[in-house]
C-alpha cells in the first residue's frame, strides 16, 4: 500500500479536494492563493483598460492579450532561427564532406552561423555578463570588507573612497569602461568579446558597494565577548578570522551579496541599453529603434521576462542563503 | 606552601576624557591550589576588572599577577573563562564549541579519538551528554551556560575564572547549576575565581569571599574563610549557625561599611523637589 504524504503548504489544497476544510486552512488558502491571484487579475484588467486609452505613433499600447502573442512569437522565432542554424551547418558539413573527396589536401574552414541572436540568447547573455559581473564583484568586496571592519586604519583611509564612489550610477562608469577596455584588452584571438567585459566591469562597479559595506560592518559588529574567547584559546589571526570573524559575518554578508546582485541585474539592462551590448538591454533598445507595431508588445515581454529574473536570482541568493547561514532569523523574505 | 596564583599591589587606571580614572588600587590577594574564590561587591566596584586582568584581557598598570612562577601578560587557556552570558559560538553545536576550544589546546598532545572522548567527557561532567549536538539557539539558558562551563573545564585550566557564571538565569536553574558546580569542584579540585553579585551562592559555593570596597580607587576590604565543612547542602546549611554568621557579616560588609548610595537621576529629584514643596 502507498501512502501519499504532503508537504506542508500543500495541506489546504489536498482539504479542498476531500471537501474536509478547517478555517485556518481557508485562511492558508486565501493568503496563498486567492488573494495573489486576484491581485493579478485586477492589475491585468487595469492594464488592458489603460492599454486601450494610449496611442503611440507605434500604434495602440499593448494589452496582455498582445503581449502573450509577442511570447508566442519570439519563442517561434527563437525556433526558426535554431533550425536555420542546424540546417546551415548541415549544409556545412556535407560541402566539406564533399570538398574533402576531390581534394583530401584542402585545410577545411568550418565557419559559425552568424544569424542576429533571438530574445533567448539575449537573455543568456545576460545572465552570464550579470553573474561574472557579480562573482568578480564579491570576489574583491569580501575580502576587502573583512581587511576594512578588521582595522580601523584601512576603514578610515577608504571610508571616503566607498563613500564617493557609492552612489555613482552606472551610465557614468560606462564612457570609461568602454574606453578603457578598448585601450587595455588587445588581443589578436580574444577570449571574450570587447562588450562583455565593458558590462562586466560595469556592472561590478555598481555592485561592488553593498558587500563591501555589509561584510564590513558585519566583521566590526563582531561580538566582544567572542572576541575574548578567541584570545583565551589563543586563536592565531587565520583561526580568529576563519572560525570567529567570518561566521559571525555571514548573516550581514548575505544581505550584502543579496542586495549586489539585485542593484547587478539593474546596471546590467542599463548599461547593455546605452552601450548597444549584446544582451536583454541592447534587445529593448533594437525593438524601441525598430519601431514597427509589435515592437512595444516585444519591448513589455522583455520588461516582464527581466522582472521574472531578478525575482528568481532574488530567490536564488535567499536559498543559499537559508542553506548557508546558521542565524536564520536574519533570512528576511 | 608558595601560593598558585599571586595579585601584587595590582591597580588600574583608565585615561578617560575627564581625566585619569583610578579603578583599582593597591590589590593583593593569594590563592591556593584548589582553592575556591568568590569576589563580591557593588557594581561597578572593579570586580570585573580584577578577574579580567587575572584572565589576561586588561593589563594591569601598576603590580602585577604571578600564575605558578609565571607573570600574566596575555590571555590564555591556563586560565580559563565561563563569560556572563555564556559566549558560545551561535553556529557551532554545543560539541563542537567545546571540541574548537580542546583543538586548539591538545592538538598536539591527543589523537582525534582521545580529543572527542575528552570533549564527551566534559560535557558529561556538566550533564550535558543529552544534547550536545543542539545548538546554543535550541538550549535553555542553563544549559547554555553549562556548556560554557564543560568548554573552560576541557581546556585543564590551572585557574578557572568566572564572571557571574549564574546571574542570568533564573533562581531555580541556578541552584542546579550551583549543586553542579560544587559537584565538579569536588571531583577535579579545580582552583576557582568567580565573581558573584549573590550572598547565598558566595557562601554556599567558596573557601573564601574576597569583599571589595566601592570605587573608585576600589580595592579589597575584608576576606571571609567561609569555614562550613563540605560537602556543603543547601538545604541542611539554612539553620546551620557558621553558614547563617558568614552571611551576615558579608551583609554587614555590604549594606553597612560598603553602603552604596546611588545619586538619584536628575529628573526624579526635580520631582521630589516639586512634591516636597507643594507639600
Amino acid at each position: 500500500m502507498v501512502t501519499l504524504t504532503f508537504p506542508t503548504w500543500m495541506e489546504p489544497y489536498r482539504a479542498l479536494a476531500t471537501g474536509k476544510m478547517t478555517g485556518e486552512q481557508w485562511q492558508t488558502l486565501l493568503r496563498q492563493l486567492i488573494w495573489p491571484v486576484l491581485g493579478m487579475a485586477v492589475f491585468l484588467l487595469l492594464w488592458q483598460l489603460a492599454a486601450q486609452r494610449i496611442d503611440t505613433s507605434l500604434g495602440q499600447f499593448p494589452g496582455p492579450a498582445d503581449v502573450w502573442e509577442q511570447a508566442g512569437t519570439l519563442v517561434d522565432e527563437h525556433q526558426a532561427t535554431r533550425a536555420k542554424e542546424e540546417a546551415f551547418h548541415e549544409r556545412q558539413e556535407k560541402y566539406i564532406a564533399s570538398r574533402l573527396e576531390q581534394q583530401p589536401e584542402w585545410e577545411p574552414v568550418y565557419r559559425d552561423y552568424t544569424g542576429a541572436p533571438t530574445f533567448f540568447d539575449q537573455i543568456g547573455t545576460s545572465l552570464i555578463t550579470v553573474m561574472s559581473g557579480f562573482l568578480l564583484a564579491s570576489v574583491i568586496a569580501i575580502p576587502l570588507g573583512i581587511f576594512i571592519g578588521l582595522s580601523n586604519t584601512a576603514h578610515a583611509a577608504m571610508n571616503p573612497l566607498i563613500q564617493l564612489f557609492k552612489p555613482v550610477s552606472p551610465l557614468a562608469w560606462l564612457p570609461l569602461v568602454t574606453m578603457v577596455v578598448s585601450a587595455v584588452y588587445v588581443s589578436d584571438d580574444p577570449l571574450v568579446a570587447k562588450s562583455f567585459l565593458t558590462s562586466m566591469f560595469t556592472v561590478t562597479l555598481c555592485c561592488l558597494w553593498p558587500t563591501l559595506m555589509n561584510t564590513a560592518v558585519g566583521v566590526t559588529s563582531v561580538s566582544q565577548d567572542l572576541t575574548n574567547v578567541s584570545k583565551v584559546l589563543r586563536l592565531n589571526a587565520l583561526s580568529h578570522v576563519g572560525k570567529i570573524v567570518l561566521p559571525s559575518a555571514l548573516p550581514m554578508m548575505f544581505t550584502g551579496l543579496r542586495l549586489s546582485l539585485g542593484i547587478a541585474w539593474m546596471v546590467l539592462i542599463a548599461a547593455e541599453m546605452l552601450a548597444q551590448n549584446p544582451g536583454l538591454g541592447k534587445f529593448v533598445w533594437d525593438e524601441f529603434q525598430n519601431g514597427s507595431s509589435q515592437s512595444l508588445g516585444r519591448i513589455m515581454v522583455a520588461v516582464i521576462v527581466i522582472g521574472l529574473i531578478g525575482f528568481l536570482l532574488d530567490r536564488l541568493m535567499l536559498m543559499l542563503q537559508r542553506a548557508l547561514v546558521w542565524d536564520k532569523s536574519s533570512v528576511q523574505r | 606552601m608558595k601560593a598558585l596564583l599571586e595579585l601584587s599591589n595590582v591597580g588600574m587606571k583608565f585615561d578617560t576624557p575627564k581625566g585619569q580614572f583610578e579603578a583599582l588600587k593597591d590589590v593583593n590577594l593569594k590563592i591556593d591550589s584548589g582553592e575556591f574564590v568568590s569576589l563580591i561587591g557593588h557594581s561597578g566596584c572593579g570586580k570585573s576588572t580584577v578577574l579580567n586582568i587575572v584572565a589576561g584581557l586588561l593589563q594591569a598598570t601598576d603590580g602585577g599577577v604571578i600564575l605558578d612562577k609565571h607573570e600574566v601578560t596575555e590571555p590564555g587557556p591556563e586560565r580559563a573563562v565561563v563569560f556572563q552570558n555564556h559566549s558560545l559560538l551561535p553556529w557551532l553545536t554545543a560539541f563542537e564549541n567545546v571540541e574548537l576550544a580542546v583543538k586548539q589546546v591538545f592538538r598536539k598532545t591527543k589523537s582525534k579519538a582521545e580529543i572527542r572522548d575528552w570533549v564527551e567527557h566534559n560535557l558529561e561532567l556538566v550533564h550535558m551528554a543529552h544534547a550536545m549536538h543542539k545548538k546554543p539557539d535550541e538550549i535553555s539558558g542553563g544549559m547554555k551556560q553549562r556548556v560554557g562551563i564543560a568548554r573552560a573545564l576541557a581546556m585543564q585550566p590551572q585557574v578557572l575564572l568566572m564572571d557571574e557564571p549564574f546571574g542570568a538565569l533564573d533562581a531555580l536553574t541556578r541552584a542546579h547549576l550551583q549543586d553542579s558546580l560544587m559537584e565538579i569542584h569536588a571531583q577535579l579540585g579545580t582552583t576557582v575565581i568567580m565573581i558573584t553579585h549573590d550572598v547565598d551562592e558566595a557562601v554556599l559555593l567558596s573557601d573564601r569571599i574576597v569583599m571589595m570596597t566601592n570605587g573608585p580607587s576600589a580595592t579589597i576590604g575584608e576576606i571571609l574563610e567561609v569555614t562550613v565543612p563540605r560537602s556543603r547542602d543547601r538545604l541542611a546549611l539554612a539553620d546551620d549557625p557558621t553558614f547563617v554568621r558568614c552571611r551576615q557579616q558579608v551583609l554587614q560588609f555590604l549594606y553597612e561599611k560598603q553602603r552604596k548610595v546611588e545619586p538619584l537621576p536628575r529628573r526624579n529629584s526635580a520631582k521630589a523637589e516639586a512634591n516636597r514643596k507643594r507639600a
